[in-house]
């Protein structure tokens, strides 16, 4: 697992302030009279590994999708390293390093994994509009997709169609392609969300692999992954930040467990 | 080179049945020289199916007016002989230019909006350059067409002759051509973004593909195919007149490409052969109510099912034939 | 310059009335239905050979056509239609373009191909001189049946039990067939209503628009832009898109014969672009 990971919030030698990659600043999102997303004000910290959890229908994914573009906030703002990026288009937001997974896999069924890490990996080198060449052609390309399928234990398969794969491999997959997308901040929506158990270590593994100066941001609701993989946690409830700040302090938090667990509390 | 390495290479290989069918092609001019007239008529719809493929096939968007493109570059071969110069090549080269600016103009059309918009826009622009070509006839002929359109020799040296050796040979070998670069098209990244575009287009968006920009981008290829393959039209029948943009133009050649199937490039062509078959068959029984039967077939085709006809591609592959959007929970 | 607004706007109610049918059954099932220009040529055709081969009164011919073709509706709904609702719009399109060229091919056979003429009632024929406007009698006439017609449909529509479950089903088919609605009985009622109204406007606008195999290809696309502008989820758009493309129609040509149809199609991939849900379609409606 990943314990005593540096990079987090706490660890920082000298004092200095550790810079904020993402960042919101009073996110609102209305749905008619529906408020799903209540004033977030969120700082990712680089290199973070930051945990996003709440009950079910806390807006998590709401917030994820105002992160990425797919949905317009109905106020506040966005900002990408310091850069404001409210309005920019989801396409654009992903080219400039800020990448997620889905909850639910989003891939291409009728590609193999060779063929979707390779169109992926070629986005970001910058040769996806190249009409001329074969795919094939690049031998960057392959050497990065050798690389990624390796990492994710996808090679065995790398030739099959997606459609096709076992749940946990898509689940890989999901991962590997956002990977290949060369990002600087990372949101993972429920990574291991579906996967039956015996799948999970392999996820947990390659999520405790990635590189450092990646900054994460992670939805979960296994709260072993939470404890494990993340070193500053934001819990959200009703679309609102209900409490904000470190593993330990969170995990000990009353106020946290009733939210989670009712009127009944474990001793 | 490693196996990852192969395997991407191995994409673009070309198959036994494309190297056939290519094969067969050629040899077709000569070896069945009575059958020219035909098989130019063949090769124009095939090619014009075959863009209509890179709409429908590749981009996702069910066109109603894809007889615009095709109609447009009739006309501009058609004017450019008459009043600029009859060499046969240029006039193509002309016409693809014009097609491919009408292609990258409409674009913004079909970006946004549900099937049935799209379906209207495209109606409406072929519906719109039907009705400039009625009305411009100071220009277009009017309900007359454009008659009398003499080409020079091809090449500077092959005349067009009565029995349409030359023509067949010419519109072959543009549909080859086109067919050619269609497939490197296809296989390259760009070729293969869209096949991703059209399989899961969110997850396309979150890889960082713009959707509208390579929408637009085959678009504007379609539109110079298609005109490419009115403009053989013209060139090779010697007149463009307004049928080049009717209706039934846009519903045939929908229907050759749903035979033939969409989405492998070469369904175009397949659907091409046998709609022209098909038609040459029935029309020799009842001349005028070719479309009746025609009809009738959609009609079967459709309840009965569209999956159950010829699809070269999936005779031969090796692995299941995957045509599966977007993935969804878990099992 | 009056009489062309009358005359648009007669123009207009008579395509609302040829297109309702479309638009509900759109909003409705979901199904684009190219053919639906058949049903109205097929009430066109009723009425001309009832008029002029049987000697019926044209009055008498009007219920008959809207009945004939609802009857007609009534038959194909359930048996070729309903297969279809869940395929795809590609799907639905061949099929319906099939269907056009079969009723066009069939009637050219069956009728020739020659425009046909009936010959209105002398009370229809002629205008009222009114100052400045010349109403012609027969469009006044139309105006008048259509305005009652969308009147009927709109008290329909909102104060019986049939229009509560007919917008409920196509609001959310789904959950209204989750709730107890007869779905599919609605769907053959709707189709039918939609399918005699297209027929009843076939047969009034016979005089007005022309009447030949052809029809159903020609006004196809009026009538679909009466719906994507229009929208599916009320009348009243519909309505509103149908007098906005007759006055625009008859107005264009009228000022600017050299270019026909070229404004009204025009407008109407301006208007698509800026509004794909139609003009005046509600938020979130298909």
């Amino acid at each position: 697992m990943v314990a005593g990971q540096t990079g987090g919030v706490d660890a920082v030698p000298g004092g200095t302030a550790v810079s904020v990659v993402l960042e919101t600043r009073g996110l609102v999102k209305r749905f008619g009279g529906i408020v799903a997303t209540n004033d977030v004000s969120l700082q990712v910290a680089k290199g973070a590994r930051h945990a996003l959890i709440g009950p079910n229908g806390a807006g998590k994914t709401t917030l994820i999708n105002l992160l990425t573009g797919v949905l317009e906030p109905t106020e506040g703002s966005v900002a990408l390293d310091g850069e404001d990026i409210t309005h920019l288009a989801a396409h654009r937001r992903v080219r400039r390093g800020l990448v997620r997974t889905f909850q639910i896999n989003q891939l291409w069924g009728g590609l193999t994994p060779l063929e979707s890490l390779a169109l992926t990996v070629s986005v970001h080198a910058g040769t996806s509009g190249a009409w001329w060449r074969p795919i094939g052609g690049d031998a960057r390309v392959a050497a990065e997709c050798e690389r990624l399928l390796a990492t994710f234990r996808l090679l065995e398969v790398m030739d099959q169609p997606v459609a096709s794969l076992a749940y946990g491999k898509r689940r890989l997959l999901e991962i590997a392609t956002a990977l290949a997308c060369a990002p600087r901040v990372l949101l993972l929506d429920e990574p291991v969300a579906g996967v039956p158990e015996g799948e999970r270590q392999e996820i947990f593994e390659t999520l405790g692999g990635l590189p450092a100066d990646v900054s994460v941001l992670l939805i979960e609701h296994d709260m072993d992954l939470v404890f494990n993989f993340a070193t500053r946690v934001t819990v959200l409830v009703n679309g609102g930040v209900f409490a904000e700040g470190d593993v330990q302090a969170i995990a000990s938090d009353p106020r946290v467990k009733a939210v989670y667990l009712g009127e009944r509390e474990h001793a | 080179m490693s196996a990852v390495a192969a395997s991407l290479r191995a994409g673009a290989r070309w198959r036994w049945w494309e190297l056939a069918l290519l094969v067969v092609l050629v040899l077709s001019w000569f070896v069945l020289p009575s059958q020219s007239l035909l098989l130019n008529e063949i090769a124009i719809l095939a090619l014009f199916a075959v863009s209509l493929d890179l709409v429908l096939g590749y981009a996702g968007v069910v066109s109603l007016g894809h007889a615009a493109f095709f109609g447009f570059g009739a006309y501009a071969a058609a004017l450019f002989a008459k009043d600029a110069m009859p060499d046969p090549l240029v006039g193509l080269a002309f016409a693809i230019a014009v097609s491919a600016a009408l292609g990258g103009a409409t674009s913004v059309l079909i970006l946004r909006g549900t099937d049935l918009t799209r379906l209207m826009v495209t109606l409406g622009v072929a519906s719109i350059l039907y009705e400039l070509a009625n009305k411009l006839d100071w220009l277009t002929g009017g309900a007359d067409g454009l008659q009398g359109v003499v080409m020079g020799p091809l090449l500077g040296r092959f005349e067009f002759d009565i029995a349409g050796r030359t023509a067949c040979a010419y519109s072959l070998a543009v549909l080859i051509v086109a067919v050619l670069i269609a497939r490197r098209v296809v296989h390259s990244p760009f070729g293969v973004s869209l096949k991703a575009l059209r399989d899961n287009r969110l997850r396309a968006t979150s890889v960082g593909l713009s959707v509208n920009a390579r929408l637009a981008a085959v678009y504007t290829i379609a539109g110079a195919f298609g005109g490419a393959a009115g403009a053989l039209l013209a060139q090779t029948t010697g007149f463009a007149s307004l049928d080049v943009f009717d209706f039934h133009r846009s519903a045939d050649v929908l229907l050759m490409l749903v035979i033939g199937g969409t989405g492998y490039l070469y369904g175009g062509i397949f659907g091409a052969i046998a709609f022209k078959l098909l038609q040459d068959l029935i029309s020799a029984w009842t001349p005028q109510y070719w479309h009746f039967w025609l009809g009738l077939f959609l009609v079967v085709l459709v309840l009965v099912g569209r999956d159950r006809l010829i699809r070269p591609d999936r005779w031969w592959r090796g692995r299941p034939a995957a045509s599966t959007p977007s993935l969804g929970a878990p099992p | 310059m009056l009489t062309l607004l009358f005359d648009g706007i007669a123009y207009g109610m008579l395509l609302f009335v040829l297109a309702v049918g479309l638009a509900v059954t759109l909003g409705l099932m979901n199904f684009v239905n190219l053919a639906h220009g058949a049903f109205a040529m097929a009430g066109g055709y009723i009425t001309v050979l009832l008029m002029n081969r049987a000697g019926v009164p044209f009055l008498a011919c009007l219920p008959i056509a809207f009945l004939g073709t609802a009857l007609l509706g009534a038959l194909l709904e359930p048996t070729l239609y309903r297969p279809m609702y869940a395929k795809p719009h590609l799907d639905q399109v061949l099929f319906s373009i099939g269907l056009v060229f079969m009723a066009v091919t069939a009637v050219d056979y069956v009728v020739g191909s020659m425009q046909q003429n009936i010959q209105l009632p002398d009370w229809l024929q002629g205008r009222f001189p009114i100052e400045f406007v010349g109403i012609g009698k027969y469009r006044l006439f139309i105006v008048v049946v259509c305005g009652l017609l969308t009147l009927v449909l709109q008290w329909v529509l909102s104060r019986t039990r049939f229009g509560s479950r007919l917008r409920a089903a196509v609001d959310d088919p789904r959950v209204a067939g989750g709730l107890g609605l007869d779905v599919n009985r609605i769907f053959l009622l709707t189709f039918a209503v939609g399918s005699g109204l297209a027929g009843l406007g076939g047969a009034l606008g016979a005089e007005v628009l022309g009447l030949d195999p052809t029809f159903p290809l020609k006004f196809m696309i009026y009538f679909l832009i009466v719906v994507s502008v229009g929208g599916t989820s009320t009348i009243t758009g519909p309505l509103l898109a149908a007098l906005l493309l007759g006055i625009a129609d008859v107005a264009g040509k009228y000022y600017v014969p050299k270019l026909g149809a070229f404004i009204v199609y025009s407008v109407m991939i301006v208007i698509l672009m800026l509004r794909p849900q139609g003009l005046f379609a509600r938020a979130g409606a298909r």
